[in-house]
């Protein structure tokens, strides 16, 4: 021993180092669902990301050509299965369009109420989980006490709680009783003490904006070209919303801001989804307030709702019109083709629907955000530290039923 | 005839009396410290949940009390499970190494006037070796896992103890400058005579020491070894039933043991405003609760440091701080 000979110095030579590649998920308790990415590191620096989607494939729209327009609804609540609400809506407001149906001004503002309520309880699981996995644990447990009361509302309104399929073609399903909408009317009012609450926590605390500033930087102009939308895109700074470039249902009857960011980081992107739980908080108030009376479903849209059950004992027609429509679909429906946007709580949810003269889709292309916010983690992630991996995925909002569709 | 009287010759029975009298004591201490230890579990989980809205555990016993029970049955019946491609002996030596530092570093600590395993004139210098010690528990367990998770929260820990170990020191000095000894009951009567113990004099010292030991014992917002949301588990991952329990175990001695440090060198330690009666170590253990509920407080409110910026802050902040504080007590000694 002792001695160090030239051999071993060329053997030591000759070794080298090697990146560490370690594959983060499917299973892990911070990549939300089933995404899966491969990290390689040098030391804790990340310098590949490459994200791994399609764990999740159930084949959404593949499944949506085999169904009628009616019947394909349940499949969109298991999208993005935590804001199912607003997938509905956005898919009867592309089948509306498409086929030139308009659902009464009650419905509207329901379906309205609904996307916004939805809003809410997502931005706070989004919020809850963001902060877990940066490591403030409260923050999530609190924000689980609004979604409950959310939750019980959408089950008082329609009998479910999660995959709600709530929202029909040329309106929603039943009208909500004057007491349901008080009871939201209180939440409104409880609700943005809550925020302030959550803000308490995190907002101005140190480590969180140590952790929050400056980490995954996106320019406005990049976040264009990547596609960004929702809270990942106006947190650089842009100021798109599907809401107000190209209103549907009530939005252009209500007053509202689109809270924007400046430096396209991961703090700017929390700021901006905190601003939009009061602003969709804003909303539902005005909403609730503004509420006309009148049907809750159009009569124009025979072929793409099902008769009324009582009907159903006693008129023949209805009869037959049920069983067809659950069978076989309406035989014809004008032919043509869209692509209808809606802003979900992840950002641009769009349906492009062919219709081909049958009673079920040529296509139905779903735009799904989390998929293409997923894309962009590579430009996020390589060259930060393995920490902040964790916080650029919950940053981008992303849910995998959505991603992998 | 000769042996007979060389075996009861009135040295060895003393001996023999105190090597007894010291075992005695340490069954009693490691007996009240793993009860403690367990409804430790059970504190921070009730604490916790009411700070968190909801009720923490209910369903073991009245209020679930005896949760804490259940769990260790349940861990120790458990399947040890090794990694085929674990490095075993390692694998199994690492929780040994680590609840046996935080046990020995137990040892030194009066609990009352009097009350020690071990009243050895370098306590401190030891305590500090034996809280290195457990680190070596840590890294072993990252690396014979042969995970990569284990491995980096192995790597994160040895780079994190080795930097706040220094602070740690350090910010001790200023203690031992002013009890003059090393020995922990001589420094607990040197706090006699200040009505806030050594907390006032030496309030950097403290603040210094309590941010290492949030660092040393690998609590919120230091917890980088096994942060959840990033390493799975961090150097345990690969660990479950007994195996897993005593890294668990291990953590809480390590949190026990930091708290009495602290109350030992900055808060007086069995001493308190007025004596309580008949229970001499009254004041030692509501100070150690005040403290064990500090640590899960802050583990409810804050988020978790990034690696460089728990580096930063040891290397930048904390060390120039006990810097400071060793070269005021030492002025203003002198002067």
């Amino acid at each position: 021993m002792g001695e160090i000979e030239e051999k071993d110095i060329d053997q030591g030579k000759k070794l080298g180092t090697q990146e560490l590649t370690l594959s983060m998920g499917p299973q892990h308790p911070a990549t939300h669902g089933v995404l899966r990415l491969v990290l390689e590191l040098d030391g804790e620096t990340v310098t590949k990301c490459t994200p791994y989607v399609g764990y999740l494939h159930r084949g959404v729209e593949k499944l949506g050509e085999n169904k009628t327009y009616f019947s394909a609804l349940p499949l969109t609540d298991r999208l993005d299965y935590i804001s199912s609400m607003s997938n509905n809506v956005a898919y009867v407001v592309a089948v509306e369009r498409l086929f030139g149906i308009e659902a009464p001004e009650r419905a509207k503002y329901l379906r309205t109420i609904m996307s916004e309520m939805t809003r809410i309880s997502s931005h706070i699981i989004w919020l809850g989980t963001h902060a877990l996995d940066i490591g403030a644990m409260t923050v999530f447990l609190y924000s689980f006490r609004e979604r409950e009361w959310l939750l019980d509302l959408f089950e008082q309104a329609c009998g479910a709680r999660l995959t709600v399929s709530y929202p029909r073609i040329g309106g929603v399903r039943n009208d909500v009783s004057k007491e349901w909408l008080d009871s939201l009317y209180r939440f409104t009012q409880e609700f943005p003490a809550r925020v302030d609450e959550y803000e308490t926590l995190i907002d101005q605390n140190r480590i969180w904006l140590q952790r929050t500033k400056g980490i995954g930087v996106i320019s406005a102009e990049e976040a264009i070209n990547w596609g960004l939308t929702g809270g990942t895109l106006r947190g650089s700074g842009v100021n798109y919303d599907v809401r107000k470039a190209f209103p549907y249902d009530a939005y252009d009857k209500v007053e509202f801001e689109v809270p924007l960011g400046s430096a396209g980081d991961v703090y700017d992107r929390y700021r901006v989804r905190m601003g939009e739980l009061r602003q969709a908080n804003r909303i539902i108030k005005q909403c609730i307030e503004q509420m006309p009376d009148g049907p809750v479903l159009a009569p124009d849209a025979p072929k793409f709702i099902l008769p009324a059950k009582e009907n159903l004992f006693k008129n023949m027609e209805s009869l037959i019109h049920h069983f067809v429509l659950l069978t076989k679909g309406p035989l014809t429906a004008p032919a043509g083709e869209i692509y209808s946007a809606a802003e979900v709580p992840k950002g641009e949810l769009g349906f492009y629907i062919v219709s081909d003269g049958t009673g079920k889709p040529y296509r139905m292309r779903v735009r799904a955000p989390s998929f293409i916010h997923a894309s962009v983690l590579p430009r996020l992630c390589e060259g930060g530290l393995v920490a902040d991996v964790i916080a650029n995925i919950g940053t981008i909002d992303i849910v995998l039923g959505e991603c992998d569709r | 005839m000769n042996v007979f009287a060389e075996i009861f010759r009135p040295g060895i029975m003393d001996f023999l009396i105190q090597t007894g009298i010291v075992l005695v004591k340490a069954v009693i201490v490691v007996g009240v410290l793993m009860l403690h230890v367990t409804y430790a579990t059970y504190f921070e989980r009730k604490s916790i949940g009411h700070m968190q809205v909801r009720l923490g555990p209910m369903a073991v016993g009245p209020h679930g009390l005896l949760q804490p029970i259940a769990d260790f049955i349940k861990l120790f019946f458990k399947e040890d499970i090794i990694p085929a491609q674990a490095d075993k002996p390692i694998f199994f030596v690492a929780p040994v190494i680590s609840i046996f530092a935080g046990m020995t570093a137990i040892s030194v600590i009066p609990f009352f006037n009097g009350f020690v395993i071990a009243n050895i004139n370098i306590g401190l210098l030891f305590v500090l070796a034996m809280s290195s010690l457990g680190a070596y528990g840590i890294i072993m367990a990252g690396w014979s896992s042969n995970s990569k998770y284990s491995f980096l929260g192995g790597l994160r820990s040895s780079a994190q103890v080795v930097s706040y170990e220094i602070a740690m020191g350090l910010s001790l000095v200023g203690v031992m400058m002013m009890a003059g000894s090393l020995n922990l009951t001589d420094i607990v009567k040197a706090q006699e005579q200040y009505p806030l113990g050594f907390f006032w004099p030496q309030a950097l010292g403290f603040f210094v020491f309590l941010v290492a030991a949030f660092a040393e014992t690998n609590r919120t917002p230091f917890d980088l070894p096994e942060a959840e949301s990033e390493l799975v588990a961090g150097y345990f991952t690969e660990y479950s039933g007994m195996r897993f329990a005593l890294f668990y175990v291990a953590e809480y001695i390590g949190m026990i043991m930091m708290s009495l440090i602290a109350i030992t060198c900055f808060l007086g330690g069995w001493n308190g405003p007025f004596a309580i009666p008949y229970v001499p170590f009254a004041w030692l253990l509501i100070k150690l609760y005040c403290f064990i509920f500090l640590f899960y407080w802050v583990r409810a409110t804050v988020p978790r440091y990034r690696y460089d910026q728990l580096m930063s802050l040891g290397w930048k902040i904390l060390i120039p701080l006990a810097l400071l504080n060793i070269v005021v007590t030492g002025l203003v000694k002198v002067l």
